[in-house]
Protein backbone atom coordinates (compact mmCIF):
# COMPACT_ATOMS: atom_id res chain seq x y z
CA UNK A 1 0.00 0.00 0.00
CA UNK A 2 1.56 3.27 -1.09
CA UNK A 3 1.61 6.22 1.30
CA UNK A 4 -0.70 9.03 0.20
CA UNK A 5 0.08 12.73 0.44
CA UNK A 6 -0.52 14.30 3.83
CA UNK A 7 -3.94 15.90 3.55
CA UNK A 8 -4.86 18.80 5.76
CA UNK A 9 -7.49 21.50 5.83
CA UNK A 10 -8.09 24.68 7.78
CA UNK A 11 -11.13 24.49 10.01
CA UNK A 12 -12.58 27.22 12.19
CA UNK A 13 -15.02 26.54 14.99
CA UNK A 14 -16.83 29.66 16.17
CA UNK A 15 -18.84 30.06 19.36
CA UNK A 16 -20.64 33.33 18.64
CA UNK A 17 -21.68 34.13 22.18
CA UNK A 18 -23.48 37.23 23.32
CA UNK A 19 -23.38 37.81 27.04
CA UNK A 20 -25.71 39.72 29.34
CA UNK A 21 -23.72 42.13 31.44
CA UNK A 22 -26.10 42.49 34.37
CA UNK A 23 -26.68 45.90 35.97
CA UNK A 24 -23.23 46.37 37.54
CA UNK A 25 -20.88 45.40 34.71
CA UNK A 26 -23.39 47.09 32.38
CA UNK A 27 -22.96 50.32 34.34
CA UNK A 28 -19.14 49.94 34.20
CA UNK A 29 -19.26 49.53 30.40
CA UNK A 30 -21.78 52.35 29.99
CA UNK A 31 -19.40 54.63 31.92
CA UNK A 32 -16.47 53.50 29.76
CA UNK A 33 -18.45 54.56 26.71
CA UNK A 34 -18.47 58.04 28.29
CA UNK A 35 -14.73 57.80 29.00
CA UNK A 36 -15.21 57.42 32.72
CA UNK A 37 -14.05 54.58 34.97
CA UNK A 38 -16.17 53.47 37.92
CA UNK A 39 -15.64 51.02 40.74
CA UNK A 40 -17.96 49.88 43.49
CA UNK A 41 -17.62 50.15 47.25
CA UNK A 42 -17.42 46.88 49.16
CA UNK A 43 -18.74 46.23 52.68
CA UNK A 44 -15.31 46.99 54.17
CA UNK A 45 -15.03 50.26 52.24
CA UNK A 46 -12.67 48.93 49.56
CA UNK A 47 -13.26 50.28 46.07
CA UNK A 48 -13.32 47.41 43.62
CA UNK A 49 -12.58 47.99 39.89
CA UNK A 50 -14.09 46.67 37.70
CA UNK A 51 -17.16 46.67 39.93
CA UNK A 52 -18.59 43.40 41.25
CA UNK A 53 -22.27 42.65 41.78
CA UNK A 54 -21.76 40.99 45.15
CA UNK A 55 -19.41 41.64 48.04
CA UNK A 56 -16.48 39.21 47.93
CA UNK A 57 -16.56 38.78 51.74
CA UNK A 58 -20.21 38.99 52.78
CA UNK A 59 -21.89 38.17 49.44
CA UNK A 60 -24.31 41.07 49.96
CA UNK A 61 -25.48 42.97 46.90
CA UNK A 62 -23.36 46.02 46.10
CA UNK A 63 -24.65 49.25 44.59
CA UNK A 64 -22.47 52.19 45.63
CA UNK A 65 -20.62 53.20 42.47
CA UNK A 66 -17.50 55.35 42.85
CA UNK A 67 -15.61 57.24 40.16
CA UNK A 68 -11.93 56.35 40.10
CA UNK A 69 -8.98 58.03 38.40
CA UNK A 70 -7.78 57.47 34.85
CA UNK A 71 -4.23 57.23 36.13
CA UNK A 72 -2.70 54.64 38.37
CA UNK A 73 0.30 52.55 39.29
CA UNK A 74 1.60 49.28 37.88
CA UNK A 75 1.43 46.65 40.63
CA UNK A 76 2.80 43.81 38.51
CA UNK A 77 3.19 43.04 34.84
CA UNK A 78 4.14 40.47 32.21
CA UNK A 79 6.00 41.57 29.07
CA UNK A 80 4.64 39.89 25.91
CA UNK A 81 7.56 39.49 23.49
CA UNK A 82 5.61 37.78 20.75
CA UNK A 83 1.99 38.98 20.58
CA UNK A 84 -0.57 36.51 19.31
CA UNK A 85 -3.40 37.16 16.89
CA UNK A 86 -6.00 37.86 19.57
CA UNK A 87 -3.76 40.29 21.47
CA UNK A 88 -4.48 44.05 21.45
CA UNK A 89 -1.13 44.90 19.79
CA UNK A 90 0.89 43.43 16.97
CA UNK A 91 4.11 44.62 18.64
CA UNK A 92 5.49 43.73 22.08
CA UNK A 93 3.49 45.11 25.03
CA UNK A 94 2.76 44.37 28.69
CA UNK A 95 -0.20 42.91 30.50
CA UNK A 96 -0.31 44.72 33.82
CA UNK A 97 -2.21 44.84 37.08
CA UNK A 98 -2.93 48.56 37.48
CA UNK A 99 -4.08 50.15 40.74
CA UNK A 100 -6.09 53.16 39.60
CA UNK A 101 -6.13 56.25 41.81
CA UNK A 102 -9.01 55.89 44.24
CA UNK A 103 -9.25 52.11 43.80
CA UNK A 104 -8.15 49.49 46.31
CA UNK A 105 -8.03 46.54 43.91
CA UNK A 106 -5.84 46.46 40.77
CA UNK A 107 -7.39 45.91 37.35
CA UNK A 108 -5.74 44.03 34.50
CA UNK A 109 -5.19 45.89 31.23
CA UNK A 110 -2.51 46.31 28.59
CA UNK A 111 0.35 48.79 28.69
CA UNK A 112 1.88 50.15 25.50
CA UNK A 113 5.61 50.72 25.72
CA UNK A 114 8.51 50.81 23.30
CA UNK A 115 10.53 48.29 25.28
CA UNK A 116 10.40 46.11 28.35
CA UNK A 117 12.75 48.54 30.09
CA UNK A 118 10.03 51.19 29.94
CA UNK A 119 7.72 49.12 32.14
CA UNK A 120 8.31 48.66 35.84
CA UNK A 121 6.48 47.93 39.06
CA UNK A 122 5.43 51.21 40.65
CA UNK A 123 5.44 53.11 37.33
CA UNK A 124 2.64 55.64 36.84
CA UNK A 125 0.39 55.05 33.85
CA UNK A 126 -2.70 56.69 32.35
CA UNK A 127 -5.61 55.41 30.29
CA UNK A 128 -5.58 56.06 26.55
CA UNK A 129 -9.09 56.07 25.14
CA UNK A 130 -10.13 54.57 21.80
CA UNK A 131 -11.14 57.08 19.13
CA UNK A 132 -14.66 55.70 19.26
CA UNK A 133 -16.04 54.26 22.48
CA UNK A 134 -18.76 51.60 22.29
CA UNK A 135 -19.19 50.33 25.84
CA UNK A 136 -16.56 47.61 25.90
CA UNK A 137 -13.34 47.06 27.86
CA UNK A 138 -11.33 47.98 24.73
CA UNK A 139 -12.76 51.53 25.00
CA UNK A 140 -9.61 51.92 27.09
CA UNK A 141 -7.24 51.19 24.21
CA UNK A 142 -4.32 50.77 26.59
CA UNK A 143 -2.40 52.43 29.38
CA UNK A 144 0.86 54.26 28.83
CA UNK A 145 3.52 55.82 31.03
CA UNK A 146 2.62 59.24 32.43
CA UNK B 1 -33.67 54.05 33.30
CA UNK B 2 -31.08 55.05 30.75
CA UNK B 3 -32.04 58.72 31.02
CA UNK B 4 -31.60 58.60 34.81
CA UNK B 5 -28.17 57.05 34.95
CA UNK B 6 -26.48 58.42 31.87
CA UNK B 7 -26.70 61.15 29.31
CA UNK B 8 -26.52 60.84 25.55
CA UNK B 9 -25.95 57.12 25.71
CA UNK B 10 -27.89 53.91 26.18
CA UNK B 11 -27.16 51.64 29.09
CA UNK B 12 -25.07 48.66 28.02
CA UNK B 13 -26.92 45.43 28.78
CA UNK B 14 -25.04 42.94 26.62
CA UNK B 15 -21.77 42.40 24.80
CA UNK B 16 -20.63 40.23 21.96
CA UNK B 17 -18.03 37.76 23.15
CA UNK B 18 -17.32 35.31 20.36
CA UNK B 19 -14.64 32.65 20.59
CA UNK B 20 -13.06 31.34 17.39
CA UNK B 21 -10.97 28.18 17.47
CA UNK B 22 -8.76 27.78 14.43
CA UNK B 23 -7.72 24.26 13.58
CA UNK B 24 -5.52 22.75 10.93
CA UNK B 25 -7.15 19.36 10.56
CA UNK B 26 -4.78 16.66 9.33
CA UNK B 27 -6.42 13.57 7.92
CA UNK B 28 -3.83 11.01 9.05
CA UNK B 29 -2.55 8.05 7.02
CA UNK B 30 -5.67 5.86 6.77
CA UNK B 31 -8.24 8.62 6.10
CA UNK B 32 -5.79 10.25 3.62
CA UNK B 33 -5.56 6.91 1.78
CA UNK B 34 -9.38 6.69 1.83
CA UNK B 35 -9.78 10.24 0.48
CA UNK B 36 -7.17 9.61 -2.23
CA UNK B 37 -9.29 6.67 -3.42
CA UNK B 38 -12.53 8.65 -3.15
CA UNK B 39 -10.93 11.22 -5.46
CA UNK B 40 -10.74 8.37 -8.01
CA UNK B 41 -14.38 7.46 -7.45
CA UNK B 42 -13.72 4.39 -5.28
CA UNK B 43 -14.92 3.75 -1.72
CA UNK B 44 -12.48 1.75 0.37
CA UNK B 45 -12.38 0.39 3.90
CA UNK B 46 -9.86 -1.45 6.02
CA UNK B 47 -10.29 -4.97 7.45
CA UNK B 48 -9.24 -5.82 10.99
CA UNK B 49 -6.74 -8.74 10.95
CA UNK B 50 -8.23 -10.06 14.19
CA UNK B 51 -12.05 -9.74 14.05
CA UNK B 52 -12.37 -9.24 10.24
CA UNK B 53 -14.68 -6.22 10.61
CA UNK B 54 -14.35 -3.75 7.73
CA UNK B 55 -14.20 -0.09 8.75
CA UNK B 56 -15.24 2.85 6.58
CA UNK B 57 -13.90 5.46 6.59
CA UNK B 58 -10.82 3.66 7.96
CA UNK B 59 -9.02 5.12 10.96
CA UNK B 60 -5.99 2.83 10.77
CA UNK B 61 -6.92 0.65 13.72
CA UNK B 62 -9.69 -1.54 15.07
CA UNK B 63 -11.33 0.13 18.05
CA UNK B 64 -12.62 -3.24 19.33
CA UNK B 65 -9.34 -5.20 19.07
CA UNK B 66 -6.81 -2.40 19.47
CA UNK B 67 -4.74 -3.56 16.52
CA UNK B 68 -3.63 -1.73 13.36
CA UNK B 69 -5.73 -2.28 10.22
CA UNK B 70 -3.76 -2.40 6.98
CA UNK B 71 -5.65 -4.57 4.52
CA UNK B 72 -7.50 -2.30 2.12
CA UNK B 73 -10.92 -3.46 0.92
CA UNK B 74 -12.81 -2.02 -2.05
CA UNK B 75 -16.46 -1.35 -1.20
CA UNK B 76 -19.62 -0.86 -3.25
CA UNK B 77 -21.43 2.44 -3.55
CA UNK B 78 -24.60 0.48 -2.86
CA UNK B 79 -25.58 0.66 0.79
CA UNK B 80 -28.25 -0.10 3.37
CA UNK B 81 -29.98 2.44 5.63
CA UNK B 82 -29.04 1.60 9.22
CA UNK B 83 -30.70 4.67 10.73
CA UNK B 84 -31.73 8.13 9.58
CA UNK B 85 -33.07 11.48 10.67
CA UNK B 86 -35.18 14.07 8.88
CA UNK B 87 -33.66 17.50 9.45
CA UNK B 88 -36.39 20.13 9.60
CA UNK B 89 -34.48 23.05 11.13
CA UNK B 90 -31.85 24.97 9.15
CA UNK B 91 -28.30 24.47 10.43
CA UNK B 92 -26.13 27.63 10.55
CA UNK B 93 -23.49 27.49 7.82
CA UNK B 94 -25.22 24.62 6.01
CA UNK B 95 -26.62 25.56 2.63
CA UNK B 96 -28.95 22.57 2.29
CA UNK B 97 -32.57 23.58 2.55
CA UNK B 98 -34.68 21.59 5.06
CA UNK B 99 -36.40 19.25 5.26
CA UNK B 100 -33.68 16.81 4.19
CA UNK B 101 -32.66 13.28 5.18
CA UNK B 102 -29.35 12.42 6.83
CA UNK B 103 -28.73 8.69 7.12
CA UNK B 104 -26.25 6.24 8.58
CA UNK B 105 -25.47 4.03 5.59
CA UNK B 106 -23.53 0.74 5.57
CA UNK B 107 -21.94 0.21 2.15
CA UNK B 108 -21.88 -3.34 0.81
CA UNK B 109 -18.64 -5.00 1.90
CA UNK B 110 -18.32 -2.96 5.13
CA UNK B 111 -19.57 -3.58 8.65
CA UNK B 112 -20.03 -0.04 9.93
CA UNK B 113 -21.89 2.97 8.63
CA UNK B 114 -20.95 6.45 7.50
CA UNK B 115 -23.21 9.48 7.41
CA UNK B 116 -24.51 10.88 4.13
CA UNK B 117 -27.53 12.53 2.55
CA UNK B 118 -30.50 10.85 0.90
CA UNK B 119 -32.48 12.34 -1.96
CA UNK B 120 -34.64 11.44 -4.98
CA UNK B 121 -37.06 9.99 -2.44
CA UNK B 122 -40.13 10.94 -0.47
CA UNK B 123 -38.74 11.73 3.00
CA UNK B 124 -41.74 9.97 4.57
CA UNK B 125 -40.85 6.71 2.76
CA UNK B 126 -37.27 6.47 4.06
CA UNK B 127 -36.89 3.48 6.37
CA UNK B 128 -34.32 1.27 8.12
CA UNK B 129 -33.16 -1.58 5.87
CA UNK B 130 -33.83 0.41 2.69
CA UNK B 131 -31.40 -0.19 -0.18
CA UNK B 132 -29.71 2.89 -1.69
CA UNK B 133 -26.94 3.81 -4.12
CA UNK B 134 -24.59 6.79 -4.38
CA UNK B 135 -25.26 9.46 -7.02
CA UNK B 136 -21.86 10.84 -7.96
CA UNK B 137 -20.94 14.30 -9.19
CA UNK B 138 -19.40 14.55 -12.68
CA UNK B 139 -15.88 13.11 -12.56
CA UNK B 140 -14.19 16.46 -13.30
CA UNK B 141 -15.58 17.78 -10.00
CA UNK B 142 -14.14 14.97 -7.86
CA UNK B 143 -11.83 15.98 -5.01
CA UNK B 144 -10.62 14.62 -1.68
CA UNK B 145 -14.15 14.59 -0.34
CA UNK B 146 -17.17 12.42 0.36
CA UNK B 147 -19.08 15.24 -1.35
CA UNK B 148 -18.01 13.54 -4.61
CA UNK B 149 -21.18 11.59 -3.89
CA UNK B 150 -24.01 14.12 -4.00
CA UNK B 151 -26.42 11.89 -2.11
CA UNK B 152 -27.80 8.37 -2.04
CA UNK B 153 -31.03 7.47 -3.81
CA UNK B 154 -33.32 4.49 -3.23
CA UNK B 155 -32.73 1.26 -5.16
CA UNK B 156 -35.52 -1.04 -6.33
CA UNK B 157 -34.30 -3.91 -4.15
CA UNK B 158 -35.93 -5.77 -1.26
CA UNK B 159 -35.30 -4.38 2.26
CA UNK B 160 -32.52 -5.86 4.34
CA UNK B 161 -33.79 -7.34 7.63
CA UNK B 162 -32.37 -5.57 10.68
CA UNK B 163 -30.20 -8.53 11.74
CA UNK B 164 -28.48 -8.56 8.32
CA UNK B 165 -27.72 -4.82 8.15
CA UNK B 166 -23.95 -4.38 8.23
CA UNK B 167 -23.33 -7.95 6.99
CA UNK B 168 -23.93 -7.58 3.25
CA UNK B 169 -20.98 -8.69 1.06
CA UNK B 170 -19.49 -6.38 -1.54
CA UNK B 171 -21.23 -8.42 -4.27
CA UNK B 172 -24.57 -7.01 -3.08
CA UNK B 173 -27.94 -8.09 -1.73
CA UNK B 174 -30.24 -10.48 -3.56
CA UNK B 175 -33.02 -10.40 -0.97
ZN1 LIG C 1 -10.95 -6.01 15.23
Amino acid sequence: MSQPDVLHQAFELGFTYTRSTGPVVGRFLTELKQRNIVGIKGSDGRVIVPPMEYDPDTAEELSEFVDVGQEGEIVSYAWVKEPREAHPFDKPFAWAMILLDGADVPMIHCVAADSEDAVSTGARVKAVWAEETIGFITDIRCFERV
Amino acid sequence: MSEQTTENTDVITGIEAPIYLKYNFTAGAAPARFLTQVKEGVLTGQRCPQCAQVYVPPRGSCAACGVPTEEEVVLSDKATVQSFTIVSIPIPGNSIEPPFVVANLVPDGANISFIHLMSECDNADVHIGQRVQGVWKPQEEWGYSMDNIRYFKPLDEPDVPVEKIGKIPVEGWEG
